[in-house]
């Protein structure tokens, strides 16, 4: 048993190397002072502070915002009235419109959403079209998280409310909505990582207008790698974990999904 | 839960269910019917599609539906050898995954309770970085001269072997997809796992069982259910895949993905693309579908719960 142990150790610590040392090595060379990623040199912050003068940086990481915020705010309200609903009724559409775009490639939402806003909406693409663009695909992730979190709750509290006379409307809003909470934060956390990150649907619905992060990133992964990739990329490394933590702290259950019962 | 209610209740589920409804109705359902419907068009002369119905006062030219971009699709067996190649990347990104997956996920569900958590947000946590980040990662390490490249050339060198190049090559392709879907089999594993009864391996051991035995005749039937759920959790997204490719791979390495792409926003013919994306989504719901028969076939001896 001993012996066993030992060796499943060994492999899941391989494991967590394989998962770790990429993303040390991209935090390491940001503050390299060579403009190759090849060899340690010395230590600098200057790449950060090229980082900080990039104007199209700084205006696409502030539309990234503004879409990140809009998009987790639309996919919040959404995504919790899907998971009440789920959970509460008996719904055959529903449950598969919500979490269909979940399960899907990306590729085949980014594909769709680019041909209706083409050639129904006759929307020039641009940030209103990637947030309704996020927002689609957020409202599954928000759903999951919050009917997670009923699931693991006593319907009969509820049932309590309204046998003591609460209208629907207030049996939601002082005893539903304070006890799904947690989960109602953690799906707006997900969300918000979820837009800041998504490459695939945004590269899809982005149009050739105003600059957008991952866009930025990805252009300058293509044409010419500096450290100051890796500057950025440190600092939304930063962003996610603190969201994660904050997640996390607020709903332990969120990690397990539905294995909470 | 409650059965029809009053009229109070009627309203309340409309007010709750009708918003996401309608908004997934507009923004998801239409917009991939409309895509079907792309697909049996005729393609623009620059670009786009060409109109629906014949424009006043012109004669001729492809107007209305048509199955070209289907037949053009059979057309040249090109196009099923890169759904065939996309496959073999996919199935082979999902054993890796599976492979190295299952130890970690084992570790984890026999590990104490308080440091469950912490081990599975751990397996997570580089998941939530960019995903740009988590390519880009990999051309560092993989690039030819990077660290990595060196040792491999240099013992390859004292065996007489040609260097060779690790970045743009279907090997990268191949690590960049592994660690980028790696999360998704470890948490339906470990969700599986942790339901396990630890009973039931001590009563193999009393019987006579070796480990081996104990982990192949009553952990693995056990664990099936994870093991379907989480290999299509990685071989759905892993077969759409067109930026690991893109970043990691040589000119040969063409996914599924790379080939949608290059119809919407290089070659511009949209009902090929369209037609492409179709067969694409026909290949994730037959895996989709059968991964779920997998599940319920071996869902007969899950015992859990």
């Amino acid at each position: 048993m001993q012996n066993r142990n030992f060796r499943l150790w060994f492999v899941a610590a391989l494991v967590y190397a394989f998962l770790y040392i990429p993303l040390v090595i991209v935090v390491a060379y940001s503050f390299n002072d060579s403009r190759l990623n090849t060899e340690w040199v010395g230590f600098t912050l200057f790449w950060y502070e090229a980082l900080f003068n990039n104007k199209e940086m700084l205006t696409a990481a502030r539309n990234s915002l503004i879409i990140a915020v809009s998009a987790s705010i639309c996919a919040t309200v959404l995504g919790t009235m899907a998971g009440l609903a789920i959970h509460r009724y008996k719904l055959k559409v529903l449950p598969i419109l919500v979490f269909t775009p979940v399960a899907m490639p990306e590729i085949l939402l980014g594909v769709s959403l680019l041909l209706f806003f083409l050639q129904v909406l006759h929307l020039t693409l641009g940030m209103v079209s990637i947030i309704i663009a996020h927002t689609t695909f957020c409202i599954g992730f928000v759903a999951i998280i919050v009917r997670a979190r009923l699931q693991g709750m006593d319907w009969s509290v509820f049932e309590a409310a309204r046998d003591l006379g609460a209208s629907p409307w207030q049996s939601f809003r002082l005893v539903t909505l304070p006890l799904i909470m947690p989960a109602v934060v953690a799906g707006a956390l997900m969300s918000f990582t979820l837009s800041i990150d998504d490459f695939v649907i945004t590269f899809f619905t982005k149009g050739v207008g105003e600059p957008i992060l991952p866009i930025q990133i990805y252009t300058m992964i293509k044409v010419a790698v500096t450290p100051e990739i890796n500057a950025i990329s440190t600092l939304l490394m930063l962003l996610t974990l603190v969201m994660v933590i904050i997640a996390t702290k607020l709903d332990s259950g969120m990690l397990r999904g539905e294995a909470r019962r | 839960m409650t059965k029809g209610g009053t009229k109070g209740d009627r309203i309340a589920k409309w007010l709750v269910s009708g918003p996401p409804l309608l908004f997934l109705l507009v923004f998801f359902v239409v917009p991939s019917l409309i895509m079907i419907v792309t697909s049996f068009r005729f393609p623009g002369e620059f670009g786009g599609l060409a109109p629906l119905v014949v424009p006043a006062g012109e004669v001729g030219g492809e107007y209305g539906l048509t199955l070209e971009a289907y037949q053009f699709f059979l057309s040249d067996s090109l196009y099923a050898e890169i759904f065939l190649k996309s496959f073999g990347v996919a199935a082979a990104t999902t054993l890796i995954c599976l492979i190295m997956a299952y130890p970690l996920a084992l570790l984890i569900a026999s590990s104490e309770k308080r440091f469950r958590n912490l081990m599975v947000l751990l397996v997570v946590l580089p998941f939530a970085s960019n995903f740009l980040i988590r390519i880009y990662a990999w051309m560092i390490i993989l690039g030819p001269e990077s660290v990595l490249s060196h040792f491999i050339n240099t013992i390859l060198g004292v065996f007489g072997i040609a260097p060779i190049t690790l970045l743009f090559s279907s090997f990268a392709v191949l690590v960049g997809m592994v660690y980028v879907h790696l999360p998704f089999m470890v948490l339906p594993l470990y969700i599986n796992l942790e339901k396990h009864d630890p009973a039931l391996l001590d009563a193999a051991q009393d019987l006579g069982a070796s480990g081996w035995q104990r982990f192949w005749r009553v952990t693995w039937p056990l664990s099936l259910p994870g093991v379907f759920a989480g290999s299509a959790l990685v071989f759905i997204p892993a077969l759409g895949m067109f930026a690991v490719p893109e970043i990691l791979g040589g000119t040969g390495d063409i996914l599924i993905g790379n080939l949608i792409k290059d119809q919407f926003l290089g070659t511009r013919d949209w009902p090929f693309g369209s037609t492409l994306s179709i067969m694409l989504m026909l290949a994730v719901l037959s895996i989709a579908g059968l991964a779920t028969w997998f599940a319920r076939q071996s869902g007969g001896m899950k015992y859990a719960e």
